[in-house]
């Protein structure tokens, strides 16, 4: 269908990957997600007052959701629900004719689903745009995004900066993205994990490679020459041995004693919830930015949004 | 005394096929039960430029342009001459595409295309090719 669509000159927008996005791209998104800023703080704007957004959650993620449905809200668009537990998935209907009749509803779909490559197929069917909410393990760009911009508005610049991501790299579809979007503004890139739980060699040379970029692997949480720590959670159960993975989890525990050695501009992001990787103390340092992190999440969707319509 | 297969009047002869790769570009073809027309494959040949070569042959079945390139995936040193009449009418060096539809199956198993209707498609990159739905790489061996 969209390929028919494409031949006769319609081109419809997609956001499915960060894959898919270049630094201009990504730049364009920073000013439109200022507009988005400047217009929540006026209020409810009307932007996208004649469109109907679905939101089509195959597997729960509440905060995304909320966080979509606020934004399209917030843009004055009115919003679907796609509960898929209680409807066709049970049923077996395959995702293609889910798409095609929901497609058919509304002008906007914001897709979440366990398979991976599940919002790019869906996007090939659609005649509307799809914004890919979380495809298993592979991408969520609209996560990215914020994640970007949160960089760039609260360490006030987004290139130049020593980036640590840190964690189980391995298990977070957050950090894989991260990777791949950090690489595109910054040279100086390392991994903090635990033995094991870093980036595989092919995502480690395909970022390398794609950018030109310094990636240093480490196996302790040394952050002393760091501009922005990104953490992420260490799961119990990724470990076979549960005295290993509780003598990694409290090794990898950011707390203010691992903070003294940091430089004191730094920041701490998160992509939350978090549950124990970084300790309470930390919450009120003045370098941790997660709170705010997570508050960036509407205007940033409002800008993915609006963006889809040309309304930004 | 030298192993005869006959020489073909009318259809594909790929040769140059690196030596033990012929099996897999019989693969990336599809050649293999249900495949009507008749084929051999030559294993081993001594060849002056290789060492030892493999040579496949298809008799009255022409193999698409748009395959050669597949070839490429498994034997980069391969070429393709089409046969007609006893003559090669045409001869091609098989080149790396940029994108190969429909042949290879992701290996993921939690990709989309295990899942839908929808033809599988992998972007080749420097060593890997990378699934452009579940955007998972691999290297040509996992796929063939
Ligand atoms: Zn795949």
């Amino acid at each position: 269908m969209r390929d028919a669509l494409k031949e006769i000159g319609v081109f419809v927008k997609h956001l499915l990957s960060v894959r898919d996005l270049k630094k201009e791209d990504v730049l364009s998104y920073f000013r439109k997600i200022e507009k988005m800023e400047e217009e929540v703080r006026k209020g409810r704007t009307n932007l996208l007052e004649d469109k109907i957004i679905a939101t089509l959650f195959f597997e729960p993620s509440t905060r995304t959701k909320l966080s979509f449905q606020t934004a399209a809200k917030r843009l004055g668009a009115q919003v679907v629900n796609f509960n898929a537990d209680a409807s066709s998935l049970k049923k077996g209907e395959s995702l293609m004719d889910t798409i095609r009749i929901i497609d058919g509803y509304v002008d906007a779909i914001v897709i979440r689903h366990e398979i991976e490559g599940a919002a790019r197929f869906a996007s090939e069917i659609a005649t509307h745009p799809v914004i890919n909410a979380g495809d298993g393990a592979n991408q969520h760009p609209s996560q990215t995004l914020i994640d970007l911009y949160s960089i760039k508005k609260l360490r006030g610049k987004i290139s130049g900066l020593n980036v640590t991501l840190f964690g189980d790299l391995k298990h977070a579809r957050a950090m894989h993205s991260l990777f791949y979007g950090v690489a595109m503004f910054n040279r100086n890139i390392a991994l903090v994990a635990p033995p094991g739980l870093s980036f595989d060699e092919r995502t480690v040379e395909e970022v390398e490679t794609e950018f030109g970029v310094k990636v240093t692997v480490k196996e302790k949480p040394e952050i002393d020459d760091c501009d922005v720590l990104y953490v992420c959670r260490i799961q119990k159960e990724r470990f076979s041995d549960p005295y290993e993975a509780e003598r990694v989890k409290k090794e990898f525990m950011l707390t203010q004693e691992t903070l003294k050695k940091a430089k004191k501009d730094m920041i701490i992001l998160h992509p939350l919830p978090k549950i124990d990787e970084i300790a309470h103390e930390v919450d009120s340092d003045s370098r941790a930015k997660y709170f705010q992190q997570a508050q960036l999440g509407v205007p940033v969707r409002m800008a993915i949004l609006a963006d889809l319509f040309g309304k930004v | 005394m030298p192993l005869k297969v006959e020489k073909i009047e009318n259809g594909t002869v790929i040769d140059h096929i690196s030596s033990g790769e012929g099996l897999r570009v019989m693969k990336i073809l599809g050649i293999g039960l249900g495949f009507s027309a008749r084929f051999a494959l030559i294993a081993n040949v001594k060849s002056k430029k290789m060492g030892k070569k493999d040579i496949l042959k298809i008799e009255e079945k022409y193999i698409d342009e748009k395959d050669f390139d597949k070839i490429a995936l498994v034997a980069p040193s391969a070429s393709v001459n089409i046969v007609k009449g006893g003559r090669v009418a045409k001869k091609k060096n098989v080149a790396m595409p940029a994108r190969i539809d429909g042949v290879l199956a992701c290996p993921n198993p939690k990709c989309i295309t295990n899942f839908e209707q929808v033809a599988s498609a992998f972007f080749v990159e420097k060593k890997t090719l990378r699934c452009a739905y579940c955007e998972r790489s691999f290297s040509a061996g996992e796929l063939i």
